[in-house]
C-alpha cells in the first residue's frame, strides 16, 4: 500500500447539504418538492398505534378462558375509557355480578380463548418530524417523508449527547484554548447554541441549560465532568436520545484541548446565524458523528473542498490522537515504509511527525488524523 | 452440489467481519493441509460501497498477490476450480458483518425453556437482545414495549415441555403478535418467528401469530423434558433463516452466497463448530474466547456440552468504558504495578472508545489496555459461568445418602480444574507484543486451576476453519492442528489458599526437561519449555491445595512446551490481590519481573 489513509472530521465553510426526514411507519408528507421550510417546521406526521396493555380476564373473573368472551360487555374493536365497565362477572345463580373497569382508556383488540387475555391498545400516539435543517425539499416519498437540501457550512464533532436541536450561534469565549465554565454565560443566552473554546466545564452546562441554551459546544470536556452531567457513567458511545434539555457537543475529544482553529474560525464567522445541531453518536458499524449545521444564502461563499481525511503525505497538517502526544498539532516529516517498533513493544507503520514545537517524534499512523493546514 | 473431497487441493476462506474481511489460503502440502497465505481488506457492507463481495475480492486479490497467483476473475468473482497455477477447488464464508445475527428469543419460565432458547440462539451465532419470559419481573405491557423497541433479524419462541402448558406458551406469542417489532432491514421485511416449543401448542401459536408481517417457522421443541434440550432442529433453522432473510438483506450477500460452495456461516457459530469438533476429536475440556473491540465471546466445551456467550459491552475499544465502568477503576488499576493519574486515565478511556483505532504507543499505554483486557476476559468468563449450568428445574430424587450434599440443579459446569486447553483470539490477546503478557492476560482472567494447556488462535482462523469442518472436516483438523493454534505453553496452578511464603506444593518434571522446586504461596514462575517439548510433571500440594485429584493429593500430569514455556503458579485460587495498593503495586511488579512480562529498559516508574 503505497499511501495510508487517515480519516478526520469534516469541517468545511460551504456544501451542499442533504438531510432525510423519514417517518417510523406511514403517514402524512405536509410538503412538497420546491417548497422552502425552517428548522423547526413539520414536514411529516402520523400517529403511531398505542401503547398495549394485556389484561388476564381469565383470572380476574375467575373463570376459564373460553368463557371470557361471553362476559365481556365490550366486542373486539370496541372502544373503552379508563374506569368504565370492560366485563361482568357471571355472579352466583344468576345474581351478585361484578362489574369490572377498564384500568386504561384504549380499544378491545382481541380476546383470546385460550389464555383468557384481553388486550387493549391505547390511544394512537401522534408522531411529528420537523424539517431539522432550514432548506428547500428536493425529493418526497408518500407516506414517508421528504428530504431536505440546503447550502451550508458544517462541522461535525467528535462526541456529544443529546438529539436534535436548533438555534443562534452566540459566543462565550474569545479565543479556542479558553475554558468554558459557568461565569461565561448569561441571560442572553436563551434559545442559543453557546460556542466556548477548550474544556466545558460541567458547571458552564449547567448554566447554559439554566440560562435556556439549547445547545453547548467545545473542543474538549472532562470524563468526570460528563459523568456528573449525566448521573452515570457512559459506557458505549451510543448517544442521541438523552432527555437533558441541552445537547451537548465536543469537537476534539476527552481532556483539556483545545478546539481546533479552524473550527472555531468557522464558527465564529457565523455568530449570530442560525443553526441546527445533533449531539447523537455512534461509533460502531453505521458511524455517526454530531454535527453543527449552519445553512447559508446561496452563493454566499466560495465553494470549497471539505476536510474529512486523506492520504499521509510530507507536509500535511496532523494532529496526534493518542498519548502520549495526545492533542499536539505538527505536520508530517517523514513516511518510513517499514514497521518500526514502539515504546510498548509492538510493531507498527509510523510516521515522523515535526510538533509545533519544533519537537520530531515518531507517532503510529493508527494515532493521527489530518486536519487543516 | 456434489463436493468431491479426494480432489480438493487449493481451498479459499474467507471471514467477513463489521471492519474487516479476512481471508486465508489453504493448500495441500505433501498430502497435507496446510494454511499457506492470508489476505485481508476493509469490509464493504457500508456506503459508498453496500456491496460486501467488494470487500472479499480485495481480500483474496491480496493473497494473490502475495501467492503470486490469481483467485478472482475478471468481473471480481472467485475463479473455479484450479486451472494451472491459478483458481481455488473450494470456496466458503463466514459473516458478522452489518452486527451479525440479533435475535430476541421468549420462554415461559427464564431459568428454564427461556434459557434454553437463549443457549440455542448463540450457539448458532445470535447476539441475543433480550430474553422474554412470563418470570422476568417486567408487567406484560411493559414487555410488550421493550418487544416493540426491539429491531431484531428474528425471534425465537420456546416455552412448555412437550404435554405440558399451553397456556402460557401462547400468552407469549400473544405479547409479540400486537407489538409488532420493527425489523432492521425495512419495513418489507418480514420478520421471521421460529417456534421451538410445547409440540400442543404449535396450532394456537400459529393462530395468535398469524400476521401479514411474520414469517412463521415451527420446529421440534428445543426443551420437550424438563430433562432434556433438544437444540439441534432450531439451530438449524436460525441458520437456515439466517441464511434465507437476513443475509438476503445484506448488501451484496445474494452474490456471496452464489460463489460459496457451503452455507455461510454467522461467525460466531462457526468458532463454537470448530472448537466443538476439536473437544470431540482429542476427548478434552476446551474454553475458547475472543475479545473484540465491542464484544467478548466465551465458547465451552465440557464433557462434549458446548456453550456459548457473548458479553455484548465488553471489549476493548468501543466499549473499553463500559469495562471500566462494569469492573470499576481500582479493579482495572490493581492490574498496573505502577501509578497513574485517574481523571487522566478515564479520559484516555474515553479517547480511546471515540476513536476505536488507535494502539497504544507507549508501555504505560499498553500496560492499562492489558489490565483493562484482564477485567474485560474476567467479567465475560463470570457470565458465561453463570450461564453454562446443568439443566434447571429438573426434579431430582435424593436419599438419605443425599442428606450433606446440596448440590442442586443449575450450577455451573464449567470447571476449571477439569479444563485442558484454553484459546485466546482477539487482537488484544493476539497482537499483545509479547506472548508472556497473552499466556498471563488469560491466566489472571481465567484462572485455571490444575494442569491446562494455553493457545492462541495465530491468525483469527477459528471461523474459517468452523465452516470448512462442516464441509471437509479432514482439511479444516490438519490446519488446526498445524498451522491455527499457536501453543503457549502449560500453565500449573494450585486451587486453594495459604500464607505468603509457605509451602503450596512441590514439583518434579522429567522428559524432554528434567527440573524440579518447590513453589510457595504467592510464587509465580515460569520454566524454559520449548514448543514440541513434552514432559510428566508430579506435583505434591501441601495440605489445603488441590491440584486435580483431590486435597493434599499427589498428581500427575502430561505437560507440553510452547513460545512461553510452562507457567508455575502459586499464587492459589480464587486469585486474591492485596487489598492495599502500594503492596499490590510490589505484588504485580514481582510477578511482571519473574514473567518477564515487558522489556527491562522500561522508562516506566515502577513502584518499589
Amino acid at each position: 500500500m503505497a499511501h495510508a489513509y487517515t480519516p478526520g472530521l469534516k469541517v468545511t465553510s460551504r456544501m451542499s447539504n442533504r438531510v432525510i426526514r423519514m417517518l417510523p411507519i406511514k403517514g402524512d408528507v405536509m410538503v412538497q418538492i420546491g417548497d422552502t421550510v425552517t428548522a423547526d417546521q413539520i414536514v411529516a406526521a402520523t400517529y403511531m398505534p398505542g401503547d398495549v396493555y394485556p389484561l388476564n380476564m381469565a383470572n380476574t373473573l375467575a373463570v376459564p378462558p373460553k368463557d371470557v368472551a361471553s362476559l365481556m360487555l365490550l366486542h373486539e374493536g370496541d372502544s373503552v375509557e379508563e374506569g368504565k365497565p370492560l366485563a361482568q362477572s357471571a355472579g352466583l345463580f344468576g345474581k351478585f355480578k361484578k362489574i369490572y373497569n377498564s384500568p386504561y382508556s384504549g380499544t378491545v383488540e382481541t380476546i383470546s380463548e385460550v389464555t383468557g387475555q384481553v388486550i387493549l391498545r391505547g390511544p394512537d400516539i401522534p408522531v411529528e418530524v420537523r424539517g431539522y435543517m432550514s432548506g428547500t425539499v428536493v425529493e418526497v416519498t408518500p407516506e414517508i417523508g421528504c428530504v431536505i437540501e440546503s447550502d451550508v457550512a458544517f462541522v461535525q464533532g467528535i462526541f456529544g449527547i443529546g438529539g436534535e436541536t436548533c438555534g443562534t450561534i452566540a459566543f462565550a469565549v474569545d479565543t479556542c484554548d479558553c475554558t468554558l465554565t459557568a461565569s461565561e454565560i448569561n441571560s442572553d443566552m436563551n434559545g442559543c447554541i453557546v460556542i466556548g473554546g477548550a474544556r466545558i466545564t460541567h458547571d458552564a452546562i449547567e448554566a447554559a441549560r439554566d440560562a435556556g441554551a439549547v445547545a453547548i459546544i467545545g473542543g474538549g470536556m472532562d470524563d468526570q465532568d460528563l459523568k456528573e452531567f449525566l448521573g452515570y457513567d457512559l459506557g458505549v458511545a451510543i448517544t442521541g436520545s438523552e432527555n437533558k434539555g441541552i445537547t451537548v457537543i465536543v469537537t476534539e475529544g476527552f481532556g483539556d484541548i483545545a478546539m481546533a482553529s479552524r473550527t472555531f474560525d468557522l464558527l465564529k464567522k457565523h455568530e449570530g446565524h442560525e443553526a441546527s445541531v445533533n449531539g447523537a453518536t455512534q461509533i460502531r458499524a453505521g458511524v455517526m458523528r454530531p454535527e453543527i449545521i449552519i445553512p447559508l444564502d446561496a452563493g454566499t461563499a466560495e465553494a470549497e473542498p471539505d476536510h474529512t481525511g486523506g492520504y499521509l503525505e510530507i507536509g500535511k497538517a496532523l494532529r496526534v490522537i493518542r498519548d502520549p502526544y495526545f492533542g499536539m498539532l505538527g505536520t508530517v516529516k517523514s513516511l518510513p515504509s517499514e514497521p518500526q517498533v514502539l515504546g510498548s513493544g509492538s510493531k507498527a507503520r509510523v510516521l515522523e511527525v515535526e510538533l509545533h514545537s519544533g519537537e520530531s517524534v515518531i507517532v503510529p499512523r493508527a494515532n493521527v488524523e489530518l486536519i487543516e493546514a | 452440489m456434489t463436493i468431491d473431497l479426494d480432489n480438493i487441493n487449493v481451498i479459499l476462506a474467507t471471514d467477513c467481519g463489521s471492519t474487516t474481511t479476512k481471508a486465508i489460503l489453504i493448500e495441500k502440502v505433501d498430502g497435507e493441509y496446510r494454511q499457506t497465505y492470508r489476505g485481508e481488506a476493509p469490509t464493504t457492507v457500508e456506503k459508498p460501497f453496500a456491496n460486501v463481495t467488494i470487500g472479499v475480492t480485495n481480500a483474496v486479490t491480496e493473497i494473490g498477490e502475495l501467492a503470486g497467483r490469481v483467485f478472482t476473475n475478471e468481473d471480481g468473482t472467485i475463479k473455479k476450480p484450479v486451472v494451472g497455477e491459478d483458481g481455488c477447488d473450494l470456496y466458503i464464508s463466514t459473516s458478522s458483518a452489518g452486527g451479525g445475527l440479533q435475535m430476541m428469543v421468549a420462554g415461559v419460565i427464564a431459568e428454564m425453556t427461556a434459557a434454553s432458547a437463549k443457549r440455542a440462539a448463540l450457539g448458532a451465532g445470535a447476539i441475543v437482545m433480550d430474553v422474554i419470559s412470563t418470570n422476568d419481573k417486567r408487567r406484560p405491557h411493559e414487555q410488550i414495549q421493550r418487544i416493540r423497541e426491539l429491531r431484531p433479524d428474528m425471534i425465537l419462541i420456546s416455552g412448555g415441555t412437550d404435554g405440558g402448558t399451553t397456556e402460557k406458551v401462547v400468552q407469549l406469542a400473544e405479547l409479540i403478535a400486537p407489538a409488532k417489532p420493527q425489523p432492521r432491514f425495512g419495513s418489507e421485511y418480514k420478520m421471521p418467528i421460529i417456534y421451538a416449543g410445547n409440540k400442543d401448542a404449535a396450532d394456537e401459536v400459529a393462530a395468535s401469530l398469524q400476521e401479514d408481517w411474520i414469517d412463521l417457522a415451527i420446529v421440534e421443541n428445543l426443551r420437550p423434558k424438563l430433562e432434556q434440550e433438544n437444540l439441534g432442529p432450531a439451530r438449524d433453522k436460525i441458520h437456515e433463516v439466517f441464511l434465507e432473510h437476513v443475509m438476503a438483506h445484506a448488501p451484496g450477500y445474494d452474490m456471496l452466497m452464489d460463489w460459496t460452495d457451503a452455507p455461510i456461516m454467522p461467525t460466531p457459530g462457526a468458532v463454537g463448530d470448530i472448537l466443538q469438533t476439536i473437544a470431540k476429536k482429542d476427548g478434552i475440556n476446551v474454553v475458547g474466547v475472543d475479545i473484540g473491540g465491542a464484544t467478548t465471546d466465551v465458547f465451552s466445551v465440557f464433557n462434549e456440552t458446548f456453550n456459548r456467550t457473548v458479553s455484548a459491552n465488553l471489549g476493548m475499544s468501543y466499549s473499553i468504558s463500559n469495562v471500566c465502568a462494569e469492573a470499576t477503576m481500582p479493579n482495572v488499576l490493581r492490574w498496573v504495578h505502577f501509578d497513574m493519574d485517574e481523571r487522566e486515565l478515564r479520559n484516555h478511556v474515553k479517547n480511546k472508545m471515540i476513536r476505536p483505532t488507535t494502539i497504544p504507543q507507549s508501555l504505560e499505554s499498553l500496560i492499562f489496555e492489558q489490565a483493562v483486557a484482564r477485567e474485560a476476559l474476567r467479567l465475560a468468563y463470570k457470565q458465561h459461568k453463570e450461564f453454562a449450568t446443568t439443566l434447571k428445574g429438573v426434579q431430582q430424587q435424593r436419599t438419605v445418602g443425599d442428606t450433606f450434599n446440596q448440590e442442586v440443579a443449575g450450577n455451573t459446569i464449567v470447571d476449571n480444574m477439569k479444563l485442558n486447553l484454553l484459546v485466546a483470539s482477539g487482537g488484544v490477546l493476539s497482537h499483545a507484543p509479547s506472548m508472556h503478557q497473552t499466556a498471563m492476560m488469560l491466566v489472571d482472567a481465567f484462572e485455571p486451576e490444575g494442569c491446562t494447556n494455553l493457545a492462541k488462535d495465530s491468525i483469527f482462523m477459528m471461523p474459517h476453519l468452523g465452516v470448512l469442518s462442516v464441509v471437509h472436516p479432514k482439511a479444516a483438523a490438519q490446519v488446526f492442528e498445524r498451522d491455527c493454534l499457536v501453543y503457549l505453553g502449560t500453565c500449573i496452578a494450585a486451587k486453594g489458599l495459604g500464607k505468603e511464603g509457605r509451602p503450596c506444593f512441590s514439583w518434579s518434571i522429567s522428559g524432554d526437561i528434567n527440573a524440579s522446586g518447590t513453589c510457595n504461596f504467592g510464587d509465580l514462575e515460569r520454566i524454559e519449555m520449548s514448543p514440541g517439548q513434552t514432559a510428566t510433571i508430579m506435583c505434591e500440594p501441601a495440605r489445603g491445595f488441590d491440584l486435580g485429584a483431590g486435597n493434599g493429593k499427589k498428581v500427575t500430569h502430561e505437560i507440553r512446551g510452547g513460545t512461553v514455556g510452562l507457567i508455575i503458579d502459586g499464587r492459589g485460587r480464587p486469585l486474591k490481590l492485596p487489598e492495599n495498593r502500594q503492596k499490590c503495586q510490589q505484588t504485580i511488579s514481582r510477578w511482571v519481573e519473574n514473567m518477564e512480562l515487558y522489556p527491562e529498559e522500561t522508562n516506566v516508574a515502577v513502584a518499589t
